[in-house]
């Protein structure tokens, strides 16, 4: 066990799965660097330097450079996926999905229904997301609800360092295609995380605080906001389960109704787009399923219906705040006291 | 090099075998019992026959819409294929796939592709895996002139030069993208662009068996030689509409009629192997009599199995969830 960074972790993670299984191959612009050209190689490491140092460890072989062709290897992902390698592709921003979604949605995470189960997929494509480094509007979505509709993808959001490795060797290890996203702004973020491997399983939702008022769930960058807001209630009286799910897809719905049964209200904080997130998609199957439990309406926290700005000033209006969170949640608990009285 | 008697015969066997495949979906399709949309080889066959006639089950081909020849070429069971057509539970694919998708992984058949320009970096990856794992194959993505014109096969080439894969783009150019002439849609020609993405590529008559055979055998042995990607630019035509239902207004009244007369390449195949003394006609004729019984039989067991049931409706959407 050590200190490290949300950055250190993945590089960790992907370290010792490759050590582990020689058909771990890593691809992607930059990954390493400096491909062709004359000087340093490893220059970059990626963008923000996260597979740093892989490349002396594993060789050209298994660090692989691409061309800027995200259709190319992604779907090159894919094809390696299927026929026995097991890629992990690094898509720099999720915001380029728009020039690969193809090969994704409607090849990756199809091959096995559409060949009746006979085909296994096992890849897992890297993605930064998130606002908040003043990246503006296609550097700086969430978009992990439009891979969370397709069935077939996994669709993982670690909210920590310690989550980020354990997340991510699963992520390797599973047969299916898994979108892994990495919120930009955390990769400096540290806490102490084994030096061992180890895998968190999907689908199995960790609560980060356990109350008795309100049930909060949040995603990624979300759930330490979401933490700190119940930590600030606390002070007055409110006490808050801070849910984090993990992963979009699968969903660990059955600990999310069971909290919501105990404590009767529900706040759902997403960083992605209002319409058709997650946020909507928990508060529908809550409504749908545990209505009777309800104290008082759920409530959503989620940015405007708008791109991501580009200046700092409209940024950080534009991210969910700790402070609206907090807002949602004392909302939330007077509607049900008015209900109650 | 001289295929061997073996060889021939079991090259005219696939060839015979996609056709009565085809002409039996054509009119099965047009009797109503084939659901969707179904794309028809007839025509095409020395395309892919000739292509994949020397590589075995570690070699990976990606097909297009129109895949149920190169199925057949890469050895896929011909009764689960019609099985699957009809939409059956005993298809290749549990029925779940249909004609657009069809594939077999075991065969190294990666699928028919329901997106025009899907295969080509799907078979990038499958070269790679090759090229990592040292296992000596190959992949091929087999694309039409339509796909020629997608992103996606000009991104694959660039790639396969860029990592040096041993992978092969086989652009079936049969003269229509959907109801467009690639005479139109194709700027430029297209075998500048094999030498601008830096690999060869070579022209061939695709109505012409031997003339594929001996492309693809050169491309093949570069390949597996580890020299990187090729192109084949096989020109040939389709017998049918882009798929069943096209009534082919854009086409010439007697181009169909003129090409099954002059250019068949089932007729010119046979022609070139009893004229040289390779093959004599009862052999071939005995072929044509076995294909055609196996398609009848591979469509009376297709209409006779069973559909697949609600239990099957949600299973094989992950390994596991």
């Amino acid at each position: 066990m050590s200190r490290k960074s949300f950055r250190q972790a993945i590089n960790e993670a992907l370290r010792q799965e490759m050590e582990r299984d020689p058909t771990v191959v890593l691809m992607g612009e930059d990954v390493a660097g400096g491909m062709g050209a004359a000087g340093e190689q490893d220059a970059w490491g990626g963008p923000l330097g996260v597979t740093k140092g892989l490349l002396q460890h594993f060789g050209r072989e298994r660090i692989l450079d691409t061309p800027i062709t995200e259709s190319g290897f992604i779907g090159a992902a894919a094809g390696a996926a299927v026929t026995g390698l097991r890629p992990v592709a690094e898509l720099m921003f999720v915001d380029f999905m728009g020039v690969c979604f193809d090969q994704i949605f409607n090849q990756a995470a199809k091959f096995k229904y559409m060949f009746g189960g006979k085909a296994k997929t096992p890849m897992v494509i890297r993605t930064m997301y998130g606002a908040g480094f003043r990246a503006a509007s296609q550097h700086s979505q969430c978009l992990y609800p439009i891979f969370t509709h397709i069935p077939g993808l996994k669709v993982v959001i670690p909210s920590s360092p310690y989550e980020a490795k354990g997340l991510l060797i699963q992520s390797i290890r599973d047969d299916d295609p898994v979108i892994f996203f990495e919120h930009k702004v955390m990769y400096d973020l540290e806490e102490e995380v084994p030096d061992e491997p180890y895998a968190i399983p999907f689908g199995e939702a960790n609560f980060v605080r356990e109350g008795d008022d309100v049930t909060i769930v949040a995603f990624g960058r979300m759930v330490g906001f979401a933490a700190q807001a119940a930590d600030a209630v606390a002070k007055a009286g409110i006490s808050c389960t801070v849910i984090d799910p993990r992963t979009a897809s699968p969903l660990d719905l059955g600990s999310i109704l069971e909290s919501v049964r105990e404590t009767g209200r529900l706040v759902v904080v997403d960083e992605a787009s209002p319409r058709c997130n997650l946020a909507t998609d928990i508060s529908a199957a809550v409504a749908e399923q545990a209505f009777e439990a309800l104290k008082a309406p759920i409530r959503m926290v989620s940015p405007p219906h708008a791109p991501v700005p580009f200046s700092p000033a409209l940024e950080d209006l534009y991210v969910p705040s700790v402070a609206r969170i907090e807002a949602a949640v004392r909302a939330t608990m007077s509607a049900g006291a008015r209900r109650a009285a | 090099m001289q295929l061997s008697r073996e060889d021939l015969l079991r090259a005219y066997r696939q060839m015979r075998t996609i056709r009565e495949f085809e002409e039996r979906v054509h009119l099965e399709f047009s009797a109503g019992g084939i659901p969707g949309f179904v794309h028809l080889y007839a025509g095409e066959e020395a395309s892919g026959v000739g292509v994949c006639l020397d590589l075995t089950d570690r070699d990976v081909i990606a097909s297009t819409h129109r895949g149920h020849g190169h199925c057949i070429a890469k050895g896929c069971d011909v009764k689960a294929m019609m099985g699957e057509i009809f939409g059956k539970r005993d298809g290749l694919c549990g029925g779940k796939g249909g004609s657009m998708h069809i594939a077999d992984i075991s065969k190294g058949m990666l699928g028919a592709n329901g997106i025009v320009g899907g295969g080509p970096p799907l078979v990038c990856g499958a070269a790679l895996t090759a090229k990592t794992l040292k296992t000596g194959g190959i992949a091929i993505a087999f694309c039409g002139d339509g796909a020629s014109n997608q992103g996606t096969t000009a991104e694959s080439m660039n790639l396969a030069t860029v990592w040096k894969l041993p992978a092969i783009f086989v652009v079936e150019d049969n003269g229509y993208a959907e109801s467009t002439a690639s005479s139109w849609s194709v700027g430029g020609d297209a075998l500048k662009r094999a030498e601008g993405f830096g690999m060869p590529g070579v022209r061939v008559d695709g109505f012409d068996f031997f003339a594929v055979h001996a492309a693809a055998r050169e491309a093949i042995a570069r390949a597996r030689a580890g020299e990187g990607p090729s192109l084949l630019h096989v020109q040939l035509s389709r017998y049918y509409g882009h798929f069943e239902g096209d009534a082919m207004t854009y086409r010439g009244t007697d181009e169909v009629a003129r090409l099954r007369a002059e250019r068949d390449c089932l007729a010119l195949f046979r022609r070139k192997v009893t004229e040289a003394g390779l093959l004599d006609a009862p052999a071939l004729d005995a072929i044509d009599r076995a294909s055609a019984a196996l398609i009848e039989e591979a469509v009376a067991e297709a209409k006779s199995a069973a559909y697949p049931t609600e239990a099957d409706l949600v299973t094989d959407v992950y390994a596991a969830y």
